[in-house]
């Protein structure tokens, strides 16, 4: 190659092949509306008072690690559990750019809730595969779901169920299914009381099983976030109803861990922006060498670096929750890059909140470390950083290596 | 077109006026016949030329953001521009401070071949120990008369060999502390006793220029602002650098990524895993700061940038160093050549222009100009962020009495 071969591409005016959508043309909105606005202030009113700081550290060491009164006191006031559920189901009919208002408040306040388990990983599944039994009944909260994948599966990976479909027992009503194996490292299954569950065999496809069930066992996971509890799931000739089969249930998964990634994407830059206020208002008010801490030019910077981070991470996800909400053609890229980079963004916050407190950032009585555990567990969730942007590589046409 | 579209919103039948103004005018001025020069002094005579600016000094006091629509009639028509890059000082920085600070008779005298190009500006501003610390700046004007005698030496001054005047800032009283005793003027480059020589940089070129000034006489009348009050109408021309945040929106790739990624595609022997997970990494930057600069236009229709652009400039410059740099070790062996050390001028700068070794040269200067990136880093942290100023030992001494 010569310099001459270098200087005649023409870089900078070749458009990616194969990125659609904003690649080129017009990008959508990225700000918030004033009603997203508003439901903001909603929801952070709500988490204000029922998820205070001390209260869901407590939390995390009683048996009752989620918070379902808190959840459905969310649903009934704000709808935040139908709120992608549409109206005539009962739910608010909202869009992917609404829940992602409502992931970032979720984010903020670190709050034990199965939002992204149940109104978003569920609620798309459910969605998908036109489930208007199951929807009618997630729609007011009193009902919750999960979907029954280890919470690292990566979008677009499309791994061989571990579940498998088993003869139907003698007796059982017509459109029975006998479900078993497991299922491990489950988010926000633990208040689940429908499970879905892909499982392979004859016919292979997506159920829906009663977590109460016989034969339905949920073993709850010392996890390493302590506010996003997991579960091992075990199914032994569990009785179950199939929501859809063959390739469309794999379609129906993909496009629910779709946008499980892009909403979880906001929950972190709602953390990130969180850990940053909080540890600011600490720097003004936190006296060394006769001075605010956040006085210190070596804080500043950091600082300032850190807020250049979370408005970065915003414009993606807010790129994500916009291209998810419209159906865009480029979402897969959108919610790719919204996945990496604000999953390396709540990683530096939650690293950040504790540096930068000090000691006190380091004790279990301040809450620093519950945003580092939330912050890291959700970076290893839906797809890794990496992950995500080895999608892109296939995505945008950046190939690896040749073998 | 999206700008358009942001920027019109809620005023719709003030665009629409304003594009029925420029058929109007275009009507009376066929660009086809009409000479270039007549063409756009008529059209800044008609309120057209920005329209934001009052009445009579070409605009009509409408939004900034109407602008486009009225840009995009023109375009549509063919007509000819004022030309714009190449009076981006003057037109970004030294026709806002005019307008707020000058007096009318040179509102009149000079925004006319300003806005035309006839005039081109350039900036007097930093010096070899004023750079950051700008306020701390030494070259002297002594008041004579209804003239002033400056002398000193000011340097970076772009497209100083092609301006006609200069945006200029003096101390005018030593004994005061050092943003008290500042005084801002525009200057006739001119005028005996301004020797222009380039600047060579790093890259082999001269973009940009020192300005010596010796006796150099400027009548009172070109004084802009109160005498003392510099440092006032500087900050007010720094407030319209336009930081990083450019007046379009760049297509995916199509910014220092797009060099990279195109060689990627087009050079497989080139890629080794290392340099696969690096320009993942660059190319998730580069589209997430894309994303962000839109973003934050659209959170700025009013288009004018406050210190969050700061931001924006802190990840455009580091972006630019690590894409370059990856670019030249993507190369390999034509990484280390480089295509030209002769000295040239050129008209205005290119960060994107010329080959790999250029651009990683040259991209070392975007963590310095316009605001090195440690001081945009303070900007962001007292002025967004609200932390504390840093601690002054200079605020209250006389001038004369600082350490240098």
């Amino acid at each position: 190659m010569t310099q001459q071969a270098e200087k005649a591409e023409p870089g900078a005016v070749t458009a990616a092949p194969g990125a659609a959508g904003g690649a080129g043309a017009r990008l959508p909105d990225m700000t918030y509306t004033e009603q997203e606005t508003e439901l903001r202030a909603a929801v952070r009113s709500v988490l204000e008072e029922k998820a205070q700081a001390a209260a869901v550290l407590a939390r995390t060491e009683t048996p009752q690690t989620y918070d379902t009164a808190l959840w459905r006191t969310l649903a009934a006031e704000v709808g935040c559990a139908g709120l992608l559920i549409p109206e005539s189901y009962g739910g608010a009919g909202a869009s992917f750019r609404e829940a992602a208002v409502v992931a970032e408040e979720i984010g903020r306040s670190v709050a034990p809730v199965p939002f992204i388990g149940s109104a978003v990983l569920a609620t798309v599944a459910l969605l998908e595969a036109g489930d208007a039994e199951l929807l009618t009944k997630l729609a007011p909260g009193t009902t919750t779901a999960a979907l029954a994948v280890p919470f690292e599966s990566v979008p677009g990976a499309r791994p061989a169920p571990s579940v498998r479909v088993g003869p139907a027992g003698d007796g059982d009503p017509a459109g029975t299914y006998r479900l078993s194996g497991t299922v491990s490292g489950v988010a926000d299954a633990l208040p689940a009381d429908v499970l879905l569950v892909a499982a392979d065999g004859v016919p292979v496809g997506l159920y829906a099983v009663a977590a109460g069930g016989t034969g339905v066992s949920k073993t709850p996971v010392v996890s390493l976030d302590m506010t996003r509890q997991l579960c091992d799931i075990t199914l032994s000739n569990a009785a179950a109803r199939r929501l859809v089969g063959g390739a469309a249930a794999q379609e129906v998964l993909a496009r629910a861990l779709r946008a499980g990634a892009g909403m979880l994407a906001a929950e972190q830059v709602g953390l990130a922006e969180r850990a940053l206020d909080i540890t600011l208002a600490y720097a003004k008010q936190r006296y060394q060498f006769a001075r605010p801490v956040g006085s210190f030019q070596a804080l500043k910077h950091r600082f300032a670096d850190w807020w250049v981070a979370v408005t970065q991470a915003r414009a993606a996800s807010r790129y994500a929750a916009a291209c998810l909400a419209s159906g865009d053609p480029d979402v897969d890229v959108a919610v790719a890059l919204a996945k990496a980079v604000c999953s390396d963004t709540v990683v530096l916050a939650g690293q950040e909140m504790i540096q930068l407190h000090g000691g006190i950032g380091f004790t279990w009585e301040h809450p620093a470390h519950l945003y580092l555990k939330r912050a890291k567990s959700s970076a290893l969730a839906l797809g890794t950083a990496d992950r995500h942007r080895a999608s892109l590589a296939d995505l945008v046409d950046l190939p690896p290596p040749p073998r | 077109m999206l700008d358009e579209e942001v920027s019109v919103n809620g005023q719709p039948a003030v665009a629409d006026g304003l594009r029925k103004q420029v058929r109007a005018f275009i009507a009376e001025h066929d660009p086809a016949t009409t000479g270039r020069l007549e063409f756009i002094r008529a059209r800044f005579d008609a309120g057209l030329a920005w329209v934001h600016y009052p009445a009579g000094l070409g605009g009509q006091g409408l939004p900034r953001t109407l602008q486009k629509v009225v840009d995009a009639e023109f375009a549509a028509a063919g007509a000819p521009t004022n030309r714009p890059e190449r009076n981006g000082i003057g037109l970004g920085m030294a026709a806002p401070t005019i307008l707020a600070y000058g007096s009318d008779e040179q509102k009149k005298r000079w925004l006319l071949p300003l806005w035309t190009g006839e005039e081109i500006w350039c900036q007097l501003f930093s010096e070899p120990g004023a750079g950051s610390d700008l306020a701390n700046l030494a070259t002297r004007a002594v008041r004579d008369g209804d003239r002033w005698i400056v002398n000193g030496q000011k340097v970076w001054t772009s497209s100083a060999h092609i301006a006609s005047r200069a945006i200029l800032v003096t101390r005018s009283d030593p004994d005061l502390p050092k943003h008290k005793g500042l005084t801002y003027f525009g200057v006739d480059m001119t005028s005996p006793g301004v020797e222009i020589r380039p600047l060579r940089q790093a890259t082999g070129e001269a973009e940009f220029n020192e300005v010596f000034l010796t006796d150099v006489a400027i009548p009172d009348s070109d004084r802009i602002g109160q005498v003392g009050q510099g440092w006032q109408v500087s900050t007010a021309t720094l407030m319209n650098e336009r930081v990083a945040l450019g007046a379009f929106q760049l297509p995916r790739e199509g910014g220092m990524i797009g060099f990279s990624a195109a060689t990627w595609r087009n050079h497989p022997e080139q890629r080794t895993h290392g340099l696969h997970d690096r320009l993942l990494r660059l190319w998730v930057g580069a589209e997430v700061s894309r994303l962000a600069g839109e973003r934050l236009r659209q959170q700025l229709a009013a288009g004018q940038p406050g210190p969050e652009g700061s931001g924006a400039k802190l990840v455009y410059a580091r972006l630019n160093q690590e894409i370059a740099d990856f670019q030249v070790e993507l190369l390999g062996a034509d990484g280390l050549r480089y295509s030209d050390w002769t000295m040239h001028r050129p008209d205005g700068a290119d960060f994107y222009g010329r080959d790999a070794g250029y651009r990683f040269l040259r991209s070392k200067g975007n963590s310095i100009e316009g605001g090195t990136s440690e001081i945009l880093r303070n900007i962001v942290a007292e002025r967004v962020l609200g932390l504390p100023p840093e601690i002054r030992l200079d605020k209250d001494k006389p001038w004369k009495d600082l350490p240098r």
